[in-house]
């Protein structure tokens, strides 16, 4: 029981990191690396900020404001430098893990005896594990809400049309090379947060933690999507929280059947080739419709 | 005689500059384009039709020359700021509507063109009416699809709605890139009369290039044929009734 609430709540705390790069990943079709630098900068900036005695939530809004700046850069060299998507990222994430380095002075900090946002007197009183189930919904609701709002706006059907058609938003006037900045600095400072959050509910913050964070973010979008097919725009949104949530039970489900945990990133690396397989499998063998009965309302 | 509301002067673009293979394709056009004219544009492959409309689109710089809009040097201005003013519709039916948002999402993006987008509730019920009444002058029953995802809709619908985005915020200029060579022919004769009949009925200002000949004679008040880059003829009025197919076809001779 304890281990199930645990896995969800570690689902909802790395949706956001699901939700961040989906703003990128699949409304503007930017495949955004930086993502495995800005997690771990986000982590280091909030936990190195309370060791030095800042209050925790202005530690984490710290971190948010770290992880827009690195989308900042990756935008900056991918449209005004004009270097490719992919190789923009990976020169943020390379260049990041040394500011980490510099930032937290050594590669591992322990928050042990500090305070976090997860040990206020509301958040010790819950039981065990509920703790980041609580804070995880409550991110999670208020960043949905904000991004179904905010596409829904003139602005945000902009951002849309920007990722779907660049050439159609820039023939009616949309300024697609600010859109996308906005975009890497929004989603980027989400990531940074998440970051920020899993460090303090961790207790530590470790120059490491990033390495495979876009195989665990994609996962929570696929999987999102392959499990519950046909959706709108909003309800896509939720299905990543759930595709999260979904992926932490996959591996505590493997964990169980006895591999360790230095076996996580090979794991999840798996577990997404699968989900991204589904579709060529299905053609093949016609596995989907067993597989997924159990988790799709209807055919 | 009203000022031109577009001015070309001795406009001149090179391509792949200070390589071996620089080649200048448009040698020094000089166009006035006046208000309500409807020219339609016709030359061989490479004359420069395309890039004439990225020089006017702004896609493309100019290397000497001057573009003017009613009179105010636009030459440069950037791609997204001439769309305040100059609407185009493309050859591909892909590149004219954003393929995973509804007909009418991509109409509500064009009510907006070349404005500034702000952080408010983009009110596509409110304007659902106005968008389903427009979509049925094109008689193709785009109507019928206003919450379909564009890119399930068809080639023809794909081309008929992208010609209605360029037109439902009224452009000073609208520029026709070819845009119904990749239709069958029976639904690029019926997007050509809905296009002849919005341009004629709202007075609007436009160039359509065609490798029709018929249609360039048909349609329009005003016909130029481009050839290497240069203006070779340009018929007005009187003079383009009396052009035949025949004498057209003697400029692609050679």
């Amino acid at each position: 029981m304890n281990l199930m609430v645990s896995a969800i709540g570690q689902g909802l705390l790395w949706a956001l990191l699901g939700l961040g790069l989906y703003l990128t990943f699949r409304i503007l079709d930017f495949c955004d690396m930086t993502v495995e630098g800005t997690f771990p900068l986000g982590a280091a900036t909030a936990v190195t900020a309370i060791s030095h005695g800042i209050n925790p939530l202005l530690a984490t809004l710290l971190a948010i404001g770290a992880g827009m700046l690195a989308g900042l850069v990756t935008g900056l060299l991918y449209t005004k430098g004009k270097i490719p998507s992919l190789l923009a990222g990976i020169l943020t994430m390379t260049a990041i893990y040394s500011v980490n380095l510099r930032i937290m002075g050594k590669s591992n900090i322990s928050l042990l005896g500090k305070p976090t946002l997860f040990n206020g007197r509301f958040m010790t009183s819950l039981p065990q594990y509920f703790d980041s189930v609580v804070m995880g919904i409550i991110i999670i609701a208020v960043i949905t809400i904000l991004m179904v709002l905010f596409l829904a706006t003139d602005y945000g059907q902009a951002f849309i049309a920007t990722g779907d058609n660049p050439t159609m938003a820039k023939s009616l006037g949309i300024h697609t090379d600010k859109m996308i900045i906005v975009g890497l600095m929004v989603s980027n400072g989400m990531v940074g947060l998440c970051g920020a959050l899993i460090a303090q509910n961790n207790g530590y913050a470790d120059i490491n933690m990033g390495i495979g964070t876009i195989v665990i973010a994609l996962a929570s979008i696929i999987i999102g999507e392959v499990a519950f097919g046909e959706l709108t725009l909003n309800q896509r949104l939720v299905a990543v929280t759930l595709g999260s949530i979904i992926y932490r039970i996959i591996l505590l489900v493997v964990l169980q059947l006895g591999f360790s945990a230095n076996d996580l990133n090979l794991i999840s690396s798996v577990v997404l080739a699968i989900c991204m397989m589904l579709p060529q499998l299905e053609q093949h063998l016609h596995l989907k419709k067993p597989i997924l009965k159990g988790v799709r309302p209807h055919e | 005689m009203s000022k031109p509301i577009l001015e070309l002067k001795n406009v001149q673009t090179v391509v792949n500059k200070g390589t071996a293979n620089e080649t200048t394709i448009l040698k020094g056009i000089n166009l006035a384009i006046n208000e309500g004219d409807f020219i339609t544009i016709v030359g061989t492959n490479g004359a420069g039709k395309s890039t004439l409309f990225n020089v006017i689109g702004g896609n493309l710089s100019v290397d000497a020359g001057q573009i003017l809009h009613n009179g105010t040097d636009i030459t440069k201005s950037s791609e997204e700021q001439r769309t305040t003013f100059l609407a185009r519709v493309f050859q591909d039916p892909k590149l004219g509507t954003a393929p995973r948002m509804t007909v009418a999402e991509n109409m509500l993006l064009a009510t907006k063109r070349g404005e500034r987008r702000h952080l408010v509730h983009r009110k596509l019920k409110a304007n659902i009416a106005r968008f389903t009444e427009l979509a049925a002058t094109m008689n193709n029953g785009l109507e019928k699809r206003m919450t379909t995802a564009t890119g399930a809709l068809s080639g023809g619908q794909r081309q008929a709605l992208s010609f209605l985005m360029a037109t439902l915020k009224r452009p000073d200029i609208l520029l026709l890139d070819e845009h119904t060579a990749a239709l069958d022919p029976h639904t690029s004769l019926n997007l050509l009369h809905a296009t002849n009949e919005r341009i004629t009925h709202d007075h609007l200002t436009a160039l359509m290039i065609t490798h029709h000949l018929e249609d360039a004679l048909t349609y329009g008040n005003r016909l130029i044929v481009l050839q290497n880059g240069q203006i070779k003829a340009d018929f007005c009025g009187q003079e383009k009734q009396e052009l035949t197919v025949e004498k057209l076809y003697h400029y692609f001779e050679d």
